[in-house]
């Protein structure tokens, strides 16, 4: 034999799961919802879509360009990230600023803090607080559905009130709350990607099936969040909130089973999994109920990823064997 | 049923098919045999033997170092050519026996049986493991006779024999227990004896039903003691000592403890094999079952190999390749050991000899870590891979040891599971050998 032999530590061989598989089962989960704002909000819904995805994907580019460091568009990251940003924004923002939120989501969030797997906050909900922060009128003008809502000049659009302002009362108007059908099938005033509660749900068994997530984030958070709201979020008193109704109306959905299950800023211990899912239905709740914000969840997610390194930390698996001695137990 | 299993691990897909209905081939030793002196854990064994000697087959070449090692034997009739360092499967150069077989088998006239083994003491039948030089023949290659001697505060209630084989491409053991299940019984049974016992356990795979179906009948014509054939769930690492002792005894091997600490003691399929054959037959370790398998191999299969045999040889006599191998790995994939090349010899711990090409010889290119906890989840030790990864890189050794890095079984599934392809368990091996060195120097 002329050639040499390889030699390297084992393992030898590895599982199929990659980055990139990974990145792409969240983007074919996030389809149904993708179709789903586009037959509540119109073709505007995809332009927006498609902006910021396409401004993400070079945004990331650039920055591996201008620091020479090697490509990472490859991992489809950038893709989900544009994906969520989008759909957390609404049909009506005008698309310079959607440009500028997946400047801030790819550039300021994600590759300042080291790129994929360093960023100690969700990219495209950090985004999408500075955009609300800097434009809150904009970040708040909300359609009702099937809407003709132009590419340009949205800022003349009829607005209506998305259902969880209508239930909490705000925005002064009394309105007719919508059924839970049309909640559930996503035919309600909100964000893109966030109203069909239907559209979420096949996404998210999708990514349980190829066991992409684990159930344990989406079902604390949302048990916290209906707890929550039906003992204090009902208007006659304690225990008559309606809890179905605060489930499928708003970001919680989206949330649930999207954000709250990224990898880099949630909690991989599976006891801090549960920890992080009702923390961020609590302070859901908390903003809900009392704050002067009818959502909710963006912000309970982005509080809870800044103590997610913490919650790893005091969750971590208990030493093999350590704990018990079952043999001197029986002696 | 719930089949009984660990938490943690992996499902690497088994590869077992091209190789497990290939029944074990006898293959002929090498024209030059050659023995290091190293091919168990513990002190390297004694050479007893000058140049220029003439050995038989089965006899003692080189006495034990110490009391954990094992003593060597000549599987060939022929005249010891030299004692010199030759190159040792694990890229080292180790003092070693060569010796020019004769072709004539001459069988050393001390070999014989015990005869009626109840009739012996414990220590008698150890001492008789001992002489035939059995280590774990699983891989591990653990002195036997060490394993069998816990202090005498130990209170053995499990003798387990390991027939997981968990490891992806080796059916080597599968194989023996279609074709010599009696022997495999016999085995546990000489040391069900030693402990005095009545119940003896066999663990295996529930992807191996042939096995499990012909060890049940062949366990359930035994008399006076009652073995019981136990179906574990098919999962990467449930071969692993401490892992198959939690599946079936439910006791955890805890920190820096011992399996006899629990009370049990596990022995591969192999090496009940061997013990059986020492015992009744006086055969010390000559032979041992291999599995080919890899891309590049031309007739996969299981072969009885001499020890000593060198590895071209036994490609040579197997039909050799169908394209030249990039890779080549001594056991499973999993945990096994790249060979620098075919010139060294198949030793005790050769359970396997897998051959890769180009494409499968190079890993794969490492991502930056996600934070997605598959390793954590695969780890059957419970520890935090990506974390000992992150401490190994930098050398952070008082973090490495907060986080019981000398816990790590090294079964590498968190490298397996890892969607971004770190090599954590590398990491973790290269961190425990500085680690060791660290301590050296301190003392």
């Amino acid at each position: 034999m002329d050639n040499l032999l390889v030699v390297s530590h084992s393992p030898h061989i590895s599982g199929k799961n990659t980055v990139r598989r990974t990145m792409l089962d969240v983007i074919i989960a996030l389809i149904p919802a993708f179709i789903a704002g586009v037959l509540v909000f119109g073709y505007r819904a995809a332009v927006v879509t498609v902006t910021c995805v396409l401004s993400c994907v070079i945004f990331e580019w650039l920055w591996n360009k201008i620091m020479k460091k090697p490509t990472t568009v490859g991992d489809l990251s950038a893709i989900v990230t544009g994906m969520l940003l989008a759909f957390n924004v609404p049909v009506t923002l005008p698309l310079w600023m959607v440009v500028i939120g997946a400047f801030f989501a790819i550039v300021i969030v994600k590759q300042f803090f080291g790129g994929i797997g360093h960023n100690f906050m969700n990219p495209a909900l950090a985004a999408r607080a500075f955009l609300l922060a800097s434009w809150a009128l904009a970040m708040t003008t909300w359609v009702a559905p099937h809407t003709a809502v132009p590419l340009w000049n949205t800022a003349d659009v009829v607005t209506s009130a998305t259902p969880l302002a209508a239930y909490a009362g705000t925005e002064g108007t009394v309105q007719q709350l919508p059924s839970y059908l049309d909640l559930f099938l996503g035919n309600v005033g909100g964000c893109i990607g966030e109203t069909s509660a239907l559209a979420i749900l096949i996404g998210g068994i999708y990514l349980l099936a190829r066991k992409v997530i684990k159930l344990r984030v989406p079902l604390t958070y949302l048990a916290t969040v209906a707890l929550g709201t039906w003992i204090f979020a009902g208007h006659d008193g304690l225990f008559t909130g309606d809890a179905l109704y605060q489930i499928l109306a708003g970001g919680v959905m989206l949330g649930a089973f999207f954000m709250a299950t990224d990898y880099t800023t949630t909690p991989y211990t599976p006891v801090g999994q549960i920890i992080f899912g009702i923390g961020c239905g609590v302070i859901t709740v908390l903003i809900r109920v009392w704050g002067g914000y009818p959502e909710g969840c963006s912000y309970s997610i982005l509080l809870m990823n800044i103590v997610t390194p913490l919650i790893d930390r005091v969750t971590a698996p208990k030493r093999y064997g350590a704990s018990k001695r079952r043999k001197e137990a029986k002696a | 049923m719930m089949l009984k299993t660990f938490h943690g691990g992996v499902h690497p897909n088994d590869m077992k098919a091209p190789t497990a209905g290939k029944p074990i081939v006898e293959l002929d030793p090498s024209k030059e045999m050659v023995y290091p002196m190293t091919q168990h854990i513990g002190a390297p064994a004694t050479p007893i033997v000058n140049v220029g000697d003439y050995v038989f087959a089965g006899q003692k070449i080189a006495e034990a170092g110490g009391f954990v090692s094992a003593c060597i034997h000549s599987a060939v009739s022929g005249t010891v050519k030299a004692i010199e360092k030759r190159m040792h499967p694990n890229g080292l150069m180790v003092n070693s026996i060569v010796i020019e077989d004769d072709e004539q088998d001459k069988v050393c006239p001390d070999l014989k049986g015990c005869g009626d083994y109840t009739k012996l003491t414990p220590k008698e039948i150890i001492d008789v493991i001992k002489e035939a030089g059995i280590v774990g023949l699983g891989g591990a290659t653990f002195p036997t006779h060490v394993k069998l001697s816990p202090p005498p505060e130990a209170n053995i209630d499990y003798v387990i024999i390991n027939g997981a084989e968990c490891e992806p491409y080796l059916t080597s053991d599968y194989r023996s227990m279609l074709e010599i299940p009696e022997q495999i019984i016999g085995g546990l049974k000489i040391v069900m004896h030693i402990f005095g016992l009545k119940e003896g356990y066999i663990g295996i795979e529930d992807n191996k039903e042939l096995a499990i179906e012909t060890m049940i009948a062949v366990a359930s014509k035994v008399k006076d003691v009652s073995i019981h054939v136990v179906p574990l769930k098919t999962k990467y690492p449930q071969g692993g000592e401490k892992q198959l002792i939690n599946a079936i005894t439910g006791r955890k091997v805890g920190p820096g403890q011992l399996p006899w600490q629990v009370g049990a003691i596990v022995c591969n399929v192999d090496t009940s094999r061997a013990i059986y054959q020492a015992v009744t037959r006086g055969l010390p370790v000559m032979t041992r079952i291999v599995t080919t398998g890899g891309d590049c191999v031309k007739n996969p299969g299981n072969y009885k190999v001499r020890i000593g045999t060198t590895l071209s040889s036994v490609y040579e006599q197997t039909g050799g390749f169908v394209k030249e191998p990039a890779k080549v790995i001594m056991g499973g994939p999993m945990m096994g050991m790249a060979l620098p090349n075919l010139d060294v010899p198949a030793i005790k711990g050769t359970s396997g000899l897998l051959a890769f090409g180009e494409e499968a010889a190079h890993g794969f290119e490492e991502n930056a870590c996600l934070r997605c906890g598959k390793c954590v989840y695969a780890c059957p030790m419970r520890l935090l891979p990506n974390k000992l990864d992150e401490a190994a890189r930098i050398d952070d050794f008082k973090a490495l040891e907060k986080l019981n890095i000398v816990d790590c079984i090294e079964c590498g599934s968190c490298a397996y599971s890892c969607p971004s392809k770190r090599r954590q368990v590398q990491q973790i091996k290269v961190a425990k050998d500085k680690l060791r060195a660290a301590q050296q120097r301190s003392k």
